[in-house]
């Protein structure tokens, strides 16, 4: 089962053809994911290691029945590819692409929530993965192996950081919903989704400084999620007006920092570590415990 | 990046919103020249990027163009909690009979934009939002529909402007609009709004804050990155694109991705407190990545730092791999050192994820006398505390 992704996705890639498109392709389908379908304007009949090359999404999903596409176009051209995707009513549209102008996004996701076919994940994100069934995104695919623990995450290397530690356990799906001021799901609609998963039984959550997605994160958890839930709040040292490295992560005045977060999660009756190691330790008692 | 009032004024000068006659000037010969051409009683006033510039002394009423080079005097080089005045603004002194306020903002809660106006300007809008929350109107923004002469109606109707003026105030929003979408704004703030004593609205004081991720279609944009303003260990960073953030403290921090870094930061601090109170240094993004050439430029940035005295490399190899991000620290040391730089202080190394095992084995096999290798990352971050600690105390 897991979330949004499974094994029947079929995914297939906005910017095969370029470098990184190219690159991660061949990691996903090296992981076993199905990738069915490359798009790039212009070169329609080509192929990558045999995956055909579409010139839209329209003609590609008609060829190939993709139901998930994953964009590594440049940030200039990433609010055209989305558009395009939700007009072909792709049904989950990943966005690894960084540093996509925050009024693009803004129209994108508005686009996307008008029609009302397509999940977006992202901008700025690592995609989302389900152990040893499917691979959309750039997530190595062999850190943790399959098991019953949701994770979602702003972060992309702290997912990774957080796999690791709990490889052993394993997770049902793993989903990094990207750092950027604008994000197509959000924190709360992941843990809905894992929630509702009778795959999943309890569910790491990891935010950062900046906006209030967390402590909205927080009052749902308290009136919806009964499975268990640990935390864990990066950028308690980050000061007031400086941006932390993703667009979002930025405190300003009172608003965004860490400890309100905490405090908000904590209320809720998340536990939250100091440390991902720490977090890592109180997911573990969780799922041992029997 | 957050602009100085004077430049949101050419912005706004430059999208047709009304403001005041006026210039920049840095120096007191530039403000005299300026009130002169401007020919009446101006206002001289600080260019800081912080609040409270009135009351530390930082506006003040010039007469003539004497006296506006006398009051530029007294203001260039003051310090406002800690901000260094480098530019004063010289405008028409105008005379106000009310005071509002209207913006545009990025509203993250929604994921869309907001427009908040009202006809109680002059104060801090947070105390308005506080104190007389009904005085505020906030209307949200339609990403895909932005604001006409109705939505900007709407906005005007919902603060309750007179209906003199409403006409005035419908036209600056749709040119504050304007701003807000040519210029990629996250925020766009006019406070206060004024009406003049001849019935003309005019946007006398504003903030603009720039979305970075559109400088590449925002060319004009860089000419307003603010060097003085920056520290110059960031300057040199951004030479090198680097995603780098100098904070106070005395641990070198170099990690890959933003998440990653940003809790480094708070280890490091936690462990710290065991030190003395040791903190990090800065934060250091270098990417997925992590090449030997980008390791090079982090360390050469870090090392560099006078107020360094331990560095902590924390790298989970997820795309890259370990054994990559070893030979890239022990290369990135080498071209360090053919480059005549004398490297004394210790790195602490911490490589997890893909290929650790090779990694770790590459730096132990090296035998670096600056490199130490701890497994794990609350355990790196103790070592790289105790160290600065110890090479602090032994000062």
């Amino acid at each position: 089962m897991a979330i949004w992704l499974n094994a029947d996705s079929k995914i297939l890639v906005q910017g095969m053809t370029g470098s990184e498109g190219t690159k991660h392709t061949r990691r996903m389908v090296a992981s076993g994911a199905k990738v069915v379908a490359g798009v790039t304007p212009g070169k329609a009949g080509q192929d990558l290691d045999g995956i055909p090359i579409f010139n839209n999404v329209q003609d590609a999903m008609a060829a190939t029945g993709a139901n998930v596409s994953v964009v590594f176009v440049p940030p200039k051209f990433c609010k055209g590819a989305v558009v395009e995707a939700v007009d072909a009513k792709m049904p989950l549209v990943v966005v690894i692409t960084e540093g996509v102008p925050v009024h693009d996004t803004a129209a994108f996701f508005q686009y996307a929530q008008n029609a009302g076919t397509t999940r977006i994940i992202g901008p700025n994100c690592p995609g989302i993965i389900t152990p040893g069934v499917s691979n959309a995104g750039i997530i190595p695919a062999d850190i943790a192996k399959s098991g019953r623990i949701g994770l979602v995450s702003k972060s992309g290397t702290l997912t990774y950081q957080m796999m690791y530690e709990l490889r052993d356990i394993g997770f049902s799906t793993c989903v990094g919903i990207g750092g950027d001021p604008i994000i197509g799901t959000t924190h709360i609609d992941a843990l809905q989704a894992f929630q509702d998963d009778p795959d999943t039984d309890a569910i790491v959550m990891i935010g950062e400084i900046g906006g209030d997605a967390e402590e909205r994160a927080a009052a749902y958890i308290g009136k919806h999620i009964t499975k268990p839930v640990v935390g864990y709040v990066a950028g308690f040292t980050a000061p007031e007006g400086k941006t932390m490295g993703h667009a979002g992560a930025i405190v300003s005045g009172s608003a965004g920092t860490a400890a309100a977060k905490q405090e908000a999660l904590e209320a809720a009756g998340v536990k939250v570590g100091k440390t991902p190691s720490a977090t890592a330790l109180l997911m573990r008692e969780i799922m041992t415990k029997g | 990046m957050d602009l100085y009032e004077y430049q949101a004024k050419q912005l706004f000068e430059t999208h047709n919103v009304p403001t005041t006659p006026g210039a920049v000037a840095s120096t007191p010969d530039e403000a005299q020249e300026i009130a002169r051409k401007i020919g009446t009683q101006v206002v001289v006033k600080a260019q800081v990027k912080t609040g409270g510039r009135g009351k530390a002394g930082g506006v003040k009423l010039a007469e003539n163009p004497e006296d506006a080079k006398e009051k530029a005097t007294a203001i260039l080089g003051m310090d406002i909690k800690g901000h260094t005045v480098h530019r004063v603004l010289v405008a028409q002194a105008s005379d106000i009979a009310e005071e509002y306020y209207v913006s545009f903002l990025l509203d993250r809660t929604n994921r869309a934009f907001l427009a908040m106006a009202s006809v109680e300007g002059g104060v801090e809008i947070e105390e308005v939002a506080a104190n007389n929350p009904d005085a505020l109107a906030m209307i949200r923004v339609d990403a895909l529909e932005g604001v006409d002469e109705k939505k900007a109606r709407e906005i005007a109707e919902a603060a309750k402007f007179d209906p003199k003026i409403i006409d005035q105030v419908i036209a600056i929003l749709v040119k504050l609009w304007d701003t807000f979408v040519k210029e990629d704004a996250t925020l766009v703030e006019v406070n206060p709004l004024v009406l003049s004593p001849a019935g003309q609205v005019l946007a006398l004081d504003g903030k603009v804050t720039l979305d970075d991720s559109a400088a590449y279609r925002q060319p004009s944009h860089e000419a307003m990155i603010d060097r003085e303003g920056t520290d110059p260990i960031e300057l040199r960073a951004k030479e090198f694109d680097l995603n780098y953030v100098k904070l106070q403290g005395e641990v070198g921090i170099i990690g890959n991705g933003a998440g990653l870094v940003m809790s480094t930061l708070d280890v490091v601090a936690y462990a710290g407190e065991e030190f003395g109170g040791v903190r990090p240094a800065n934060f250091l993004d270098i990417g997925g990545g992590a090449s030997a050439e980008v390791m090079a430029n982090g360390l050469d940035i870090i090392l560099n730092d006078p107020e360094v005295e331990s560095v902590f490399v924390n790298v989970f190899g997820g795309i890259t791999s370990c054994d990559a991000v070893a030979n890239g620290i022990l290369q990135a040391l080498d071209m360090l050192q053919a480059k005549g730089a004398t490297l004394t202080k210790p790195i602490v190394a911490r490589i997890d994820g893909n290929n650790a095992i090779e990694g770790r084995a590459i730096l132990t096999n090296a035998n670096h006398p600056l490199i130490e290798m701890v497994e794990t990352m609350d355990d790196a971050a103790r070592r790289a505390a105790q160290l600065a600690a110890a090479r602090k105390a032994g000062k």
